[in-house]
């Protein structure tokens, strides 16, 4: 692959080959564009908007934008960083997000995202929504409330594990969470904990039962580190939860499982 | 749940002799009721996941929802997930996983119904009928709502029931339909005046006059070449006419060029965009010359296969459709070796949407040809190199394809004669509101707005929305502006309205458009234009402060930039233009200089007063501000 091609990211040279994007080649260089619906390991769907940049001056999803030789990035900008923590406000208002009692507090991204772009407050009114859980599964529970709809766990299901537990469905601010079920329950579903599916949400949403707080809030992924400020071993980003941790190196601070 | 146990007890009266009642409840389980009608439906659409859609709509039709045992026998035959079905279903707001009634009647809710007093009549109908609006009623006969624009403003208020439209609806014919659902009389039996819809040509211009004969354009082409015919389009200078305006020519040329296992032509019939009707009286009486367009278009880029993709509030249309191109695989216009031509071969097939204004976005209308939900791509690559099945794939506008035979027909010097210099050609307005003659007009581009509303009879204009809530709002001075690509660019919507109106509640409705349609992919749009709505509805309430202006200034800002597609980028269009030109309709609603927020302690109060029945002092609390 030619190796010589690179574009600049606020100012600094990054290399990148062809077919990756913005985002994979500033991972592989160490550089943290701030995303939410994305993870290095599953194919990217663009939709949170949180990775936009602009790129040669038009704002793009850096996670679906591919760059061309010696394009200009800018991605650490008071205006984009504005426009992010006023998407991640919007994320917030749309859910039901307590942080202080959610067990996923320290390990999630939304959380660790708002702190790196220092987001004070929702801003907006609270949509309050009403989404009941599902906690039919043994082994799991489904916290509907924290859904941010970045499908993650959508495309772990269908495209590494083969069995679309998970899908969209509804339209709009209607857009929710289903799983593959005629019951609607999680139980009903071939899912297990050996899932990819089972370790790719970002948030509180698929949360592994009688384990919540075997790591101590304080002991936590974000908790010592920022989100931005992880290294990025091997092009892929270890902030993004993944289940063949065996075959990585450890996560900085295991998140318990 | 009604209509199944309808469906089960008719089947069991016809073979009531085979056992007695309780024994046919339980041998006619649901699964094989549910197989017989579906396999016919599958065997229809070859059990082919990219027909998903069609089916379900198929599906539908038969008890009024998708039943959830259906969903397992469609999971099982066509070897998908209940997800994948389910997330399907779910996206389109005319299909049901839950009965939904024997009569859905959904009252059409753009400004111009409103104007209209659409809400009004369907308080009538609600009250008639002991129904609340968007809710079953108890014996599962009857849901009234609300829906988008069904593309008959020229001839509201309309209503669709059971997906098929009835237009001009009166207090009378609110009454009788009120009756009719009462007792229960199918819809076949309702009166042929009810369906009776009108094409209201009202000026006709190069493309209503023409009067080409099915056949005379791919004549020209053959006769011309097809190269040739490609370079008369181009000369032509015609631009698309469903928005965008990119050039023709060059998008069938860039078609023809792309490599791909097969090409396809795609016609957009969506026509969602509030205001718009034109591609309605196209289909109704230029039916031949779109499919003929479409047909030269397979020609030049090599297409096998053709689809028209017809909203599914236009379903009315679809036997009128069905018999067009019938007629035209019988005259070799379609089918095999067309007109004779060895390796001629193309066809048409028509796919229903349901009820998603998105899936008129052209990569989101891809989707859904292909089964999906109508989420627009991450672009590029563009549908001409990676379009249906991920195939090089044009898709035009019915009048793009139509206005393709005229140039065929007459030549692309001709037409590129008539309008203005970038705006060549005709433009069909489909003009509503505030008028003497609302309907079809048909100019050469370069029109003046004040021209056009001389010509409807329109009086004491106040403001008129070019291009519908996507498009622009223009006031009174500016009505000596033009219809024109480099002026005011128009998918055809014209809505007008008079001095009476209220600017603020027109942009209101079209905010709650946007965001009853938003596809929910993207976060700016899917959340934003939900905040928007709810902004308005406060200002609406009286809670407004110029505060509330800066922040839809920020909205508008970030759902320009961040969103993903079209539908995000204009959706505070309608309030940033208005604020702009009709200021006074919001400065009305601001009765407060500092910020309020939109909760209202007092009023949240009403309930417990109302449960109490208490209503002195002590049981108000000093409002923060004054609820009116
Ligand atoms: C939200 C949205 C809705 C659209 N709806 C329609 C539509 O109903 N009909 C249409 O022809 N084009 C519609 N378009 C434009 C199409 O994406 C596409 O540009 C057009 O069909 C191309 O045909 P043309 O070049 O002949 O105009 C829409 C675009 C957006 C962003
Ligand atoms: S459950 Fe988690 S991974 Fe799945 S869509 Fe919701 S937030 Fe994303
Ligand atoms: S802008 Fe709106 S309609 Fe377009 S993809 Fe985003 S959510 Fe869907
Ligand atoms: S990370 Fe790129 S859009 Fe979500």
């Amino acid at each position: 692959m030619n190796q010589n091609k690179t574009f600049t990211l606020d100012g600094k040279t990054i290399p990148y080959t062809e077919g990756q994007t913005i985002i994979q080649a500033a991972m592989a260089a160490g550089e943290y564009i701030p995303h939410l619906c994305f993870n290095p390991e599953l194919k990217a769907h663009g939709s949170c908007k949180l990775c936009t940049v602009k790129a040669n001056g038009r704002q793009t999803a850096s996670c679906t934008q591919q760059p061309t030789p010696e394009m200009v990035v800018e991605s650490d900008t008071q205006e984009l960083n504005d426009e992010r923590r006023a998407l991640l406000q919007m994320l917030f208002v749309e859910g039901n997000h307590f942080c202080p009692s959610c067990e996923k507090s320290g390990d999630c991204q939304l959380q660790a995202t708002a702190y790196v772009l220092k987001m004070m407050s929702p801003h907006y009114n609270q949509f309050y929504p009403d989404r009941p859980v599902d906690a039919s599964h043994p082994e799991y529970l489904l916290d509907f409330n924290r859904c941010i709809l970045c499908s993650l766990c959508v495309r772990a299901s269908r495209d590494v594990d083969g069995k679309n537990v998970f899908a969209l469905s509804g339209r709009g601010i209607k857009s929710h969470l289903i799983v593959n079920a005629k019951s609607g329950q999680l139980a009903d579903t071939d899912f297990c904990d050996a899932d990819k599916a089972a370790h790719v949400c970002p948030v509180g949403v698929i949360l592994k039962k009688r384990v919540g707080f075997a790591t101590p809030i304080g002991s936590r992924s974000f908790d010592e580190l920022p989100i931005s400020a992880t290294p990025h071993p091997q092009g892929a980003c270890p902030v993004c939860p993944r289940s063949d941790a065996a075959t990585l190196p450890p996560h900085p601070k295991s998140r318990g499982a | 749940m009604t209509i199944n146990v309808h469906y089960k007890l008719t089947r069991m009266s016809v073979e009531s002799d085979k056992g007695s009642y309780h024994q046919r409840v339980f041998m006619i389980s649901p699964e094989k009721t549910h197989a017989e009608y579906l396999d016919t439906i599958l065997a229809h659409h070859q059990h082919n996941a990219n027909n998903l859609l069609q089916i379900l709509i198929a599906a539908q039709d038969v008890h009024g929802y998708i039943h959830s045992d259906a969903i397992d026998h469609l999971s099982e035959q066509m070897a998908l997930p209940r997800s994948k079905i389910e997330g399907v279903a779910g996206f389109y707001s005319f299909l049901h996983l839950q009965a939904a009634g024997d009569y859905r009647v959904l009252f059409s809710d753009n400004i111009t119904d409103r104007m209209a007093g659409n809400i009004d009549l369907m308080k009538s109908l609600c009250s008639q009928l002991w129904v609340e609006p968007g809710k079953l009623s108890e014996d599962g006969l009857v849901c009234v709502g609300t829906t988008s624009c069904t593309g008959m403003c020229d001839q509201g208020p309309g209503m669709l029931v059971n997906n098929i439209a009835i237009n001009h609806i009166t207090a009378e014919r609110i009454n009788a339909i009120a009756e009719l659902i009462r007792e229960r009389v199918p819809l076949s039996a309702w009166p042929a005046s009810f369906f009776a819809i009108e094409d209201n040509i009202r000026r006709r211009d190069i493309l209503l006059n023409s009067q080409i004969q099915p056949g005379a354009a791919l004549k020209a082409m053959l006769a011309r070449g097809d190269n040739a015919t490609l370079q008369e389009i181009k000369t032509s200078k015609l631009r698309g006419r469903g928005g965008a305006g990119f050039s023709t020519g060059m998008k069938w040329e860039f078609c023809r060029d792309a490599a791909g296992d097969a090409h396809y032509v795609v016609c957009n019939a969506d026509e969602g965009e509030p205001g718009t009707f034109k591609d309605r009286v196209l289909l109704n009486g230029y039916a031949d010359t779109v499919f003929e367009g479409m047909t030269l278009c397979a020609r030049i880029i090599g297409a096998k296969q053709g689809f028209l993709y017809l909203r599914g509030e236009y379903r009315y249309l679809l036997p009128h459709l069905q018999a067009v191109l019938q007629k035209r695989r019988g005259q070799n216009l379609l089918g095999t070796s067309i007109l004779g031509h060895e390796g001629f071969d193309f066809d048409i097939a028509i796919h229903l949407g349901a009820g998603a204004y998105i899936c008129g976005e052209e990569s989101a209308l891809i989707e859904s040809l292909e089964g999906k939900r109508g989420t627009p791509r991450n672009r590029p690559p563009f549908p001409v190199t990676h379009g249906y099945l991920n195939c090089p794939t044009v898709v035009n506008n019915v009048e793009t394809f139509a206005s393709t035979c005229l140039i065929t027909t007459h030549g692309g010097a001709w037409y590129s004669g008539i309008g203005t210099e970038t705006s060549c050609g005709s433009k069909i307005l489909s003009v509503s509101g505030d008028c003497e003659r609302p309907g079809l007009y048909e100019y050469p581009f370069g029109v003046t707005i004040a021209q056009v509303l001389a010509d409807c009879g329109a009086q004491d204009t106040q403001a008129v929305q070019v291009s519908g809530p996507s498009g622009v709002c223009i006031s009174a001075d500016e009505f000596n502006r033009r219809i024109a690509f480099d002026d005011l660019a128009t998918a055809g919507a014209f809505m007008i309205f008079n001095q009476t109106r209220d600017m603020f509640e027109v942009a209101r409705n079209f905010v709650h458009f946007f965001a009853h349609e938003s596809c929910g992919f993207c976060t700016p749009c899917r959340v934003g234009t939900q905040l928007l709505s709810n902004m308005m509805d406060k200002l609406a309430d009286g809670n407004g402060s110029p505060y509330d202006f800066t922040e839809i200034e920020k909205l508008n800002v970030l759902l320009q930039s961040t969103s993903h597609c079209g539908l995000g980028h204009s959706a505070c269009n309608p309030v940033l233009n208005t604020i702009e030109k009709f200021r006074p309709a919001y400065d009305k609603r601001l009765a407060h200089k500092d910020f309020i927020p939109a909760f209202d302690l007092d009023r949240a109060l009403s309930q417990a007063r109302q449960m109490t029945g208490r209503d002195d002092t002590g049981a108000h609390l000093e409002s923060s501000h004054e609820s009116k």
